[in-house]
């Protein structure tokens, strides 16, 4: 860890774990480019002036819709083999419910695309990364299957590939013996679009999930976490997370 | 000793193949030599694929692996050279197409020819998946390929999971 990221975990400690403060310190590094808005010619890097982040507000989440979960598996050519447990997984629903006043709440709970990711510090071969733009991804090309990340993700957001499979769909490549994980549809950002489960869930009307550019003062979701408070989940962790929640 | 004449044979013929050399004149059969299927179009007028075909012959390994780590890490998403490309080109899209399985498929062609296995379609569609992948609020109709591609059982994993505090 260089000097200057211990003084930034120092820093966020001292002011606290709320989600206001982290805010404050990660989503404005004075980088103002109101162009990526547009989509980035495919001959292009991406860079770190993007941070592509979501906000997902609990209180419009609807209890018992799946309709982002059903997307991301349509979108990514998610198969089951009728085994819970160990059918892959990119976003799933978690419903909440206080013991003591009954009072339920349901979420959509992804990979939380941390700015300090625990999967890529224990990966032993680099295949998980966080791209420049804060995306976090394993390449497959790389990973070995140890499953080293799952056990670190604190969100248990990955899942490991235990069949062989065929008929990929050509953006989302999968394969035995290697382990995924929501890529925030890399694939149509790259291309402009929003990530499908956003897509869905505005499609339906209940535009609980916001997703854009945190780095981009002008995008709705800095607007709309510069307005409201938010919280990480575990921000204890002190991950950054590029996930934040309203109403929990 | 008769192996190993067969094994330099083979290798005569690999190198020559790969040399675009007329291995028929060591050979002296045709038939020794993998069948590829035709491409389904032109890159341009001049040329048939994304670089010389003797080029494309010797080092389209290093294209697609170069493309490979661009556009995985750096997000760059230029068609030429992508893998997808060479399958939606060199294989076709009909339903009874051959698999990579076969020495019928493009790739396998060559490369079961030259006892070079690849594990790319572990991962990769080895066949051309060429319709926008329809979503499934959209309303987009799905095309034949498509509903080959999805699963028939819905997904198990879609059951909620409960925490209660305590
Ligand atoms: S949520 Fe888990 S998988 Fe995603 S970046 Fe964080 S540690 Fe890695
Ligand atoms: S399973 Fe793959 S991505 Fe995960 S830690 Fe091991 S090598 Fe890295």
């Amino acid at each position: 860890m260089t000097d200057n990221a211990n003084i930034d975990t120092y820093r966020r400690r001292f002011l606290g774990n709320t989600a206001t403060a982290i805010a404050g310190l990660s989503v404005a590094p004075g980088v103002f480019l109101h162009e990526v808005a547009q989509a980035r010619p495919a001959d292009e890097a991406v860079t770190s002036d993007v941070r592509w982040g979501m906000l997902i507000d609990t209180n419009k989440c609807a209890n018992g819709c799946t309709d982002c979960v059903t997307s991301c598996n349509d979108e990514h050519g998610l198969t089951g083999h009728g085994r819970p447990e160990t059918d892959a997984q990119w976003i799933r629903k978690v419903d909440l419910r206080d013991k003591q006043t009954g009072h339920t709440q349901s979420l959509p709970l992804l990979c939380q695309h941390c700015e300090h990711p625990p999967c890529v510090d224990v990966c032993p071969t680099g295949a998980s990364f966080k791209r420049a733009d804060g995306i976090v991804l394993v390449d497959k090309h790389i990973c070995i299957g140890c499953r080293y990340c799952m056990m670190a993700c604190p969100y248990k957001a990955r899942s490991f590939i235990h069949e062989a499979l065929q008929d990929q769909l050509p953006h989302a490549p999968r394969g035995k013996g290697t382990v995924e994980s929501c890529t925030f549809c890399v694939h149509r950002v790259d291309e402009g679009r929003t990530p499908a489960c956003v897509e869905a869930c505005t499609a339906e009307n209940h535009n609980a999930m916001v997703f854009g550019d945190i780095n981009d003062p002008d995008s709705e979701i800095a607007m709309q976490l510069k307005q409201h408070s938010s919280r990480q989940i575990r921000a204890d962790l002190n991950l950054n997370t590029g996930v934040r929640y309203r109403g929990i | 000793m008769q192996n190993l004449m067969q094994t330099s044979l083979r290798i005569l013929l690999a190198l020559s193949v790969v040399a675009g050399l007329p291995a028929a004149a060591w050979a002296g059969d045709d038939s020794l030599l993998p069948v590829v299927p035709q491409a389904q179009d032109r890159y341009s007028k001049t040329q048939g694929c994304v670089e010389p075909t003797t080029e494309m012959r010797k080092n389209h390994m290093e294209y697609i692996l170069h493309q490979r780590d661009e556009t995985m890490h750096r997000g760059i998403r230029t068609r030429q050279y992508s893998l997808e490309q060479c399958i939606n080109c060199h294989v076709s899209d009909a339903p009874d197409a051959p698999r990579v399985s076969s020495d019928e498929h493009f790739c396998n062609s060559c490369h079961s020819y030259a006892a070079v296995s690849i594990d790319c379609f572990q991962c990769h569609a080895d066949r051309p998946v060429k319709t926008p992948n329809p979503h499934a609020l959209s309303g987009h109709a799905k095309s034949a390929n498509q509903a080959a591609v999805l699963p028939a059982e819905p997904h198990q994993a879609l059951a909620t999971e409960v925490i209660s505090n305590d």
